[in-house]
């Protein structure tokens, strides 16, 4: 459960109004995505590459419950969310969606277009591009396994079976 | 129960005091006690959702699963945020809402009767002591009837509608304790954005937040109500007021008979993470700048600035008791030129109420437009979106960046009555002036 991208930089409170914007959530996943984060960076959405990590500094993804939230920044490529702190819903859709997100205390101390390397597993962030580990919160043994299923339908279809 | 462990040779182990926040996820989860930090699996017993989160994002996840809702008696389904809207997309989504509800013979479901947090109580499914998940953030609103009511996403939601439970970390209590009475013009709207300030946004976060005092035992539900739905502007799990007479009033009078209310209070000596003195006599009327709720000062801090429109919606700011303000402010006056002034009462109920009150005409001659109970402008929908460079004053909860119109549109949240006072003078003003 690793993945290695280029880090994406922002700094605190960034809120679900502005990772997905209410006047697209009526239309196609796709299109809110290329909207994702347009009124703070507008370069962001047409600028990530799979595989690459968002950071950001404390509260991330505070406001509304919209789980398109951290959909947009999955179908960006995103494949791993590091902030020092969460808004708590957010939180839950992140890895409710099979997200690898993990509260980093140190997480200033990655610099945009950085080149990481997240050991979900581990719950370690490797810094290739300044040659730093940094530690994150270990998550639950139940949210672990749910992770390791691939977020909570794969999850709870293994659980009831219907596999 | 208050714990006494003086006369007994039972453990401190053994005390079994809990704040209400814990007896209801203790019971929830078939437990005798329950501590924060630990990780419940909680039966839920009442899911609601709308429009924007609902059906349209977990039908496929269900299909997914293969599974379908476990119990349709528990689920409500309330349209809202696209309620108003004709574009093709609004028009498909209120189709396909209404189509899921009606395959299941889903007797909880209320279309376009308006907003969620307002119709769920108002139509008697809520009561004291229930654990409740809400597929919107403002579902903390529940708690001030004494339920822990929550904010979930559309997985989570699926998860609950396929197995009736969830996992909920217990959370720590805070307990926020107004004391004494808020002065004329200052309003629970008041008292929660000063709270932002001085806790900062989500500076709760994961907590119970538990609102006790006279200050709260004076307010009207309506008023308890703006206390517990921006409980989550603090980033709580809930905000929530322990049952008393005025909550089993106003419960009676929507057809829901509350007997157990004793049974749902925090023991008097449960522990709490802390807990915040609030001095009711010593707040006056509150204004967040742009863009976050956490940006409030008293309304001198911000007097004069001019705007454009004053919005007076949302489920936060447009119950009877807020249209009840707005009347008192402006009866026999006008908005001043220039400004729009719009009205989105929360629900169709309240809209009858407040034209038989007479608040309609009212709030009419002094040049208000009515919009749909809708969520409209609070997620910059319908007429009252904000314009490229223009600024709002509005008596909803969030003022995030764009959230009310353009990005370069700046909102300020007060109480309803600082946006009626400010409507008439065509600049924020001290309401307290116009009383
Ligand atoms: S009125 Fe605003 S805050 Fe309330 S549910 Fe609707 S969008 Fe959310």
């Amino acid at each position: 459960m690793k993945t290695n991208g280029r880090a994406w930089v922002y700094g605190d409170d960034i809120n679900t109004d502005l990772l997905a914007p209410a006047a697209y959530l009526k239309g196609s996943m796709e299109e809110l995505a290329s909207h994702c984060l347009e009124d703070l960076d507008a370069a962001f959405a047409a600028s990530v590459c799979e595989g690459d990590v968002f950071v950001a500094g404390r509260n991330l993804g505070i406001g509304s419950s919209r789980e398109q939230a951290p959909q947009a920044l999955h179908i960006l490529g995103i494949r791993a969310v590091l902030a020092k702190s969460f808004g708590r819903i957010f939180y839950r859709n992140a890895l409710n969606l099979g997200i690898p997100t993990f509260v980093c205390p140190q997480a200033d101390r990655i610099h945009k277009g950085d080149r990481l390397e997240v050991d979900a597993g581990e719950g370690v962030v490797h810094n290739l591009s300044t040659g730093e580990t940094l530690a994150c919160e270990t998550l639950p043994d139940h949210l672990m396994d749910m992770i390791r299923d691939g977020g909570l339908i794969p999850h709870l279809k293994k659980k009831l079976g219907t596999q | 129960m208050p714990c006494n462990n003086q006369n007994t040779a039972e453990p401190m182990s053994d005390c079994v005091s809990m704040t209400l926040a814990e007896k209801i996820l203790a019971r929830a989860s078939r437990r005798d006690r329950v501590q924060p930090g630990e990780i419940v699996t909680c039966d839920v017993d009442l899911a609601m959702m709308h429009d924007s989160s609902g059906p349209r994002r977990l039908a496929p996840k269900l299909e997914e699963l293969g599974v379908d809702v476990w119990d349709t008696g528990k689920v409500v389904l309330i349209t809202d945020h696209f309620v108003g809207e004709n574009d093709s997309h609004s028009v498909a989504i209120q189709a396909l809402t209404r189509d899921w509800a009606a395959k299941r013979r889903l007797r909880g479901y209320h279309e376009a009767q308006g907003i969620c947090h307002v119709v769920l109580p108002e139509r008697g499914h809520l009561r004291p002591g229930m654990f409740v998940v809400g597929g919107d953030s403002h579902s903390t609103t529940g708690g001030a009837f004494g339920c822990l009511m929550t904010g979930i996403g559309a997985t989570d939601m699926a998860g609950v509608l396929a197995t009736g439970n969830i996992w909920m970390r217990v959370p720590e209590t805070l307990r926020v304790r107004l004391d004494g009475a808020l002065g004329e013009g200052v309003t629970a709207k008041d008292v929660i954005l000063a709270l932002c300030r001085t806790i900062g946004i989500n500076g709760a976060n994961y907590m119970a937040l538990e609102y006790t005092g006279s200050g709260v035992s004076a307010m009207t539900m309506d008023e308890r109500m703006v206390l517990a739905n921006m409980a989550v502007e603090l980033g709580a799990k809930c905000g929530i007021v322990a049952p008393d007479g005025t909550t089993r009033a106003w419960l009676a009078n929507v057809g829901v008979d509350v007997t157990d209310a004793d049974a749902w209070q925090s023991d008097d000596d449960a522990a709490v993470a802390s807990e915040m003195v609030v001095d009711a006599a010593d707040l006056g009327p509150q204004v967040a700048a742009p863009h976050s709720p956490e940006n409030s000062a008293p309304v001198d801090v911000h007097a004069g600035t001019a705007i454009d429109q004053a919005y007076v919606g949302a489920c936060t700011g447009a119950k009877l008791d807020d249209l009840r303000m707005v009347a008192r402010v402006v009866a026999g006056r006008h908005a001043a030129d220039g400004v729009r002034f719009f009205i989105a009462p929360a629900s169709v109920r309240i809209a009858e109420a407040a034209e038989r009150e007479g608040i309609g005409d009212t709030l009419r001659a002094a040049g208000a437009t009515f919009l749909p109970s809708a969520c409209g402008a609070c997620i910059g929908l319908g007429a009252a979106r904000l314009a490229a460079g223009e600024v709002g004053i509005s008596s909803s909860s969030r003022n995030f960046q764009g959230r009310m119109g353009d990005a370069s549109s700046r909102t300020y949240l007060s109480s309803p009555y600082t946006v009626a006072a400010s409507a008439l003078a065509g600049r924020i003003v001290d309401p307290r002036d116009y009383l």
